[in-house]
């Protein structure tokens, strides 16, 4: 099993070479995922980039990106592997009147032509590296859950009918949650955790400095400042790193330079979803003295 | 990929370090963190590959295999600053008077100060160090934070070998003496000073926010030092025994502190939420009603008549209704204020949620949550607006249950659930305990929480006993744990 990565920072500098800036946290648990072939769970609050974190490792391993979006309903037939009945049936009655003994029919169409693969049994059969991205685990039943272990841990997929398939290589893999129920211990113990959380100010602002074009230096400080205060205050919803960069971006066609108050006042429907946020933020905003901390 | 072939091989672990880990994992059990055998053993492979000098590293190689759980964050990071503390080199406790090569020296100090009539020798004054302090807020200069915080330390928390108090007394004393407050004024002041634009209050409040990040960073500078000093006198397993602080989940509602009561609000939204999907779940459990003959026989066609796909009606999912009745007298006022928090939750989640509460008076408080967007408005509206009072004030469950039953009896309904919240101290009122069991009859369920410890239960004026019989359920509900297993249990 040849390794992806030299060491951590050099994670960290490949990941910036793709855009995603991430701290020493983030590039050592990739790096140990990669070292000890063990998947990560990635929680944190939304819009914090645990899906892009996924996708960039994609991109800087040049690896093929598999991703199964969870739902509450997933089951098998949608995330492992599906018999393709429609053909087995077309086999069947092809057959009718035929020469060929029922068992032969039998072993036929439960071969890999009738297999239909999903994302999981997908990745374990690739044969060029992969990345698997389990995004928003948290989102299927506890019993669903179950389904992903074998995979998780194994690398390997049983099928009834076939054996057990094993992994041609092994590849990285992602699960992302936002927290909405805890997951099974069974499945924690399998992964490394992950927790990200909003960036510090000097990230945040070296993200909207990368992913802003034409955006000053100061101007760029001033919104991840802004959003710091006001991640401080106690919101329905606090922004997310992605809205900070659409702000960003509204203010730099809005051709502001520097944020004042009214600027604020005027755009903060961008950063904040809710009208309530918005009118607390505001009260709380202008008042110098801010809130306790 | 990897291009490079000299990619770092596994060191072998020593037994030594081996049994350093093993250690630490013992002390991370005594916090209660749930550690299992496979964790044990993936933290000690992951050590293997990374270097080991490198503290942060080490750390997270160590958190992302053994800790799984964000909650438990904290208690991590004070177990690991306890047992790692004296261990590197720049970790080490310099004696009085060498602390010139590792610990950011005085001289240092004096460099970042410059302009300063510095006094030689090492003892600073309190001015100069207050200086100091000041001129470090300033520029956000780390390492000359970390300098003043053990300079601090040591002059101001008057630590003593042996003395038995724990460390939030040396915190008070050292914070005591630097006035933090005072240095965020003249901070402010000098920033007023500087920009010339007093009228732009948004600049001057994020100003303010950034100075305040930066004290909190010094204050935990001046944590980790004095924990650091304890430890060197203590020793590594006593101070992670005095450390040890109840994680989240098992902070108990009726006795929490203020921060800890911060802690278990933010809990509480993804419980609800949890719960929430929990019945939800329940109403969409057995997604297949009975079998849509008509449209079977339709998608039979195009197999020629052979039904393959057996096509099933939608069963119609119904909304769950929700009564709250909470206590809220003085003997469990800490609870009623979680309560209020969870009924405002829960309100959230739901459509149909009514809730009450009580002393010995009973009033309907719905209306009171409903299009408040500020918990904190919600709670205060409750406490002074609802008419809870009927005699004295002190908690009546018989009469107030008679009020319910009498004036809102008739809205339940077969979907709806009932939930009481209260420690059913009766101050030997009458019990009246038929109303719950007419609730009981009408209702889908009646589940009572109960803040008190089992143990308590049915002794002085507790009367859980008169009513549990007619309750589905009652749960003894301290903790969030608790509180967790009861929506567990509603699944």
């Amino acid at each position: 099993m040849s390794s992806r990565f030299f060491d951590v920072a050099s994670v960290q500098d490949e990941l910036r070479a793709v855009d995603y800036l991430c701290d020493e946290s983030i590039a050592g648990v990739v790096y140990l995922a990669d070292r000890l072939d063990k998947p990560v769970l990635i929680e944190g609050p939304a819009g914090t980039g645990k899906t892009q974190l996924g996708k960039s490792v994609a991109e800087i391993t040049g690896a093929r990106l598999i991703r199964l979006q969870c739902y509450e309903g997933l089951d098998e037939a949608k995330a492992l592997y599906e018999w393709n009945y429609k053909k087995q049936l077309l086999r069947i009655q092809a057959e009718q009147g035929g020469e060929h003994e029922w068992d032969d029919v039998s072993d036929d169409i439960f071969s890999d032509e009738f297999l239909l693969t999903r994302p999981l049994l997908e990745a374990i059969r690739a044969d060029e590296p992969v990345v698997l991205l389990i995004d928003e685990v948290d989102r299927v039943e506890v019993e669903t859950e179950a389904l992903l272990l074998e995979v998780l841990s194994d690398y390997q997929v049983s099928i009834p009918e076939l054996g057990t398939i094993e992994a041609k290589q092994v590849p990285l893999v992602f699960l992302t949650s936002n927290n909405t129920r805890e997951l099974s211990e069974a499945l924690k113990r399998r992964c490394l955790y992950l927790h990200v959380d909003y960036p510090d100010v000097e990230r945040e602002k070296r993200i909207v400095l990368t992913k802003v074009p034409d955006i000053t230096e100061n101007l760029a400080d001033q919104i991840a400042r802004v959003v710091r205060s006001i991640r401080r205050i106690e919101l329905k919803k606090a922004p997310s790193v992605s809205e900070t960069l659409d702000w960003a971006r509204t203010l730099v066609l809005l051709g502001v330079e520097r944020i004042d108050e009214q600027t604020a006042a005027e755009t903060l429907n961008i950063l904040l979803k809710y009208q309530s946020d918005i009118t607390k933020t505001l009260r709380d905003l202008g008042s110098a003295d801010g809130v306790s901390v | 990929m990897a291009d490079r072939t000299d990619v770092r091989l596994p060191i072998e672990v020593g037994e030594e370090l081996l049994d350093l880990i093993n250690g630490f994992i013992v002390a991370l059990r005594g916090a209660g963190l749930p550690v299992s055998l496979t964790e044990n053993i993936d933290a000690i492979e992951a050590i293997k590959h990374i270097p080991i000098e490198d503290r942060a590293t080490f750390k997270y190689a160590l958190a992302s295999t053994l800790v799984k759980h964000y909650g438990h964050w904290n208690a991590f990071e004070t177990v690991f600053e306890v047992y790692f503390s004296l261990r590197g080199p720049q970790y080490a406790i310099g004696e009085e008077s060498d602390h010139g090569n590792v610990d950011p020296s005085e001289d240092e100090l004096r460099r970042g100060a410059d302009g300063l009539s510095g006094s030689g020798g090492e003892n600073l004054t309190p001015q100069e160090l207050a200086e100091m302090l000041y001129l470090a807020l300033l520029r956000g200069d780390r390492s000359m934070m970390r300098g003043v915080a053990r300079h601090s330390v040591k002059r101001y928390a008057g630590m003593e070998p042996g003395r038995p108090v724990g460390g939030t007394y040396y915190l008070y004393r050292t914070l005591r003496n630097l006035d933090l407050d005072g240095v965020l004024e003249r901070l402010l002041d000098q920033e007023q000073d500087t920009s010339g634009d007093p009228s732009d209050d948004l600049a001057l409040r994020l100003q303010r926010d950034e100075y305040r990040s930066r004290i909190d960073h010094l204050q935990k500078e001046i944590e980790a030092e004095i924990r650091r000093r304890l430890v060197a006198d203590r020793g590594v397993e006593a101070m992670a025994r005095t450390l040890r602080k109840p994680l989240p989940e098992d902070v108990d509602f009726m006795h929490a502190s203020r921060e800890e009561m911060a802690g278990l609000r933010r809990a509480i939204s993804p419980l609800t939420r949890k719960l929430a999907a929990r019945l939800q779940r329940k109403r969409r459990h057995g997604r297949r009603g009975p079998l849509d003959f008509r449209r079977t026989v339709r998608a039979s066609l195009s197999y020629g008549g052979v039904p393959v796909e057996p096509k099933f009606r939608h069963p119609r999912p119904h909304k769950p209704e929700i009564m709250v009745i909470a206590d809220i007298s003085g003997s469990v006022a800490a609870f009623a204020r979680f309560t209020l928090h969870l009924v405002y939750a829960i309100s959230g989640q739901f459509s149909k949620v009514r809730s009450f509460v009580f002393i010995d008076g009973l009033d309907e408080v719905t209306p009171l949550f409903e299009g408040v967007e500020d918990i904190n408005e919600a709670v205060h509206r409750v406490n002074t607006e609802a008419d809870v009072v009927w005699v004295d004030g002190h908690s009546d469950y018989g009469h107030a249950f008679g009020v319910f039953w009498e004036q809102y009896g008739s809205d339940i309904g077969p979907r709806t659930s009932i939930m009481i919240l209260g420690d059913a101290r009766n101050n030997y009122h009458a019990p009246e305990s038929w109303t719950v069991k007419a609730m009981h009859d009408k209702a889908k369920a009646v589940y009572w929480l109960n803040p008190e410890p089992c143990s308590y239960w049915d002794t002085g004026d507790s009367i859980v006993g008169e009513y549990s019989p007619y309750c589905d359920g009652t749960f003894e509900v301290r903790n969030l744990r608790q509180l967790e297993s009861f929506v567990e249990h509603l699944a």
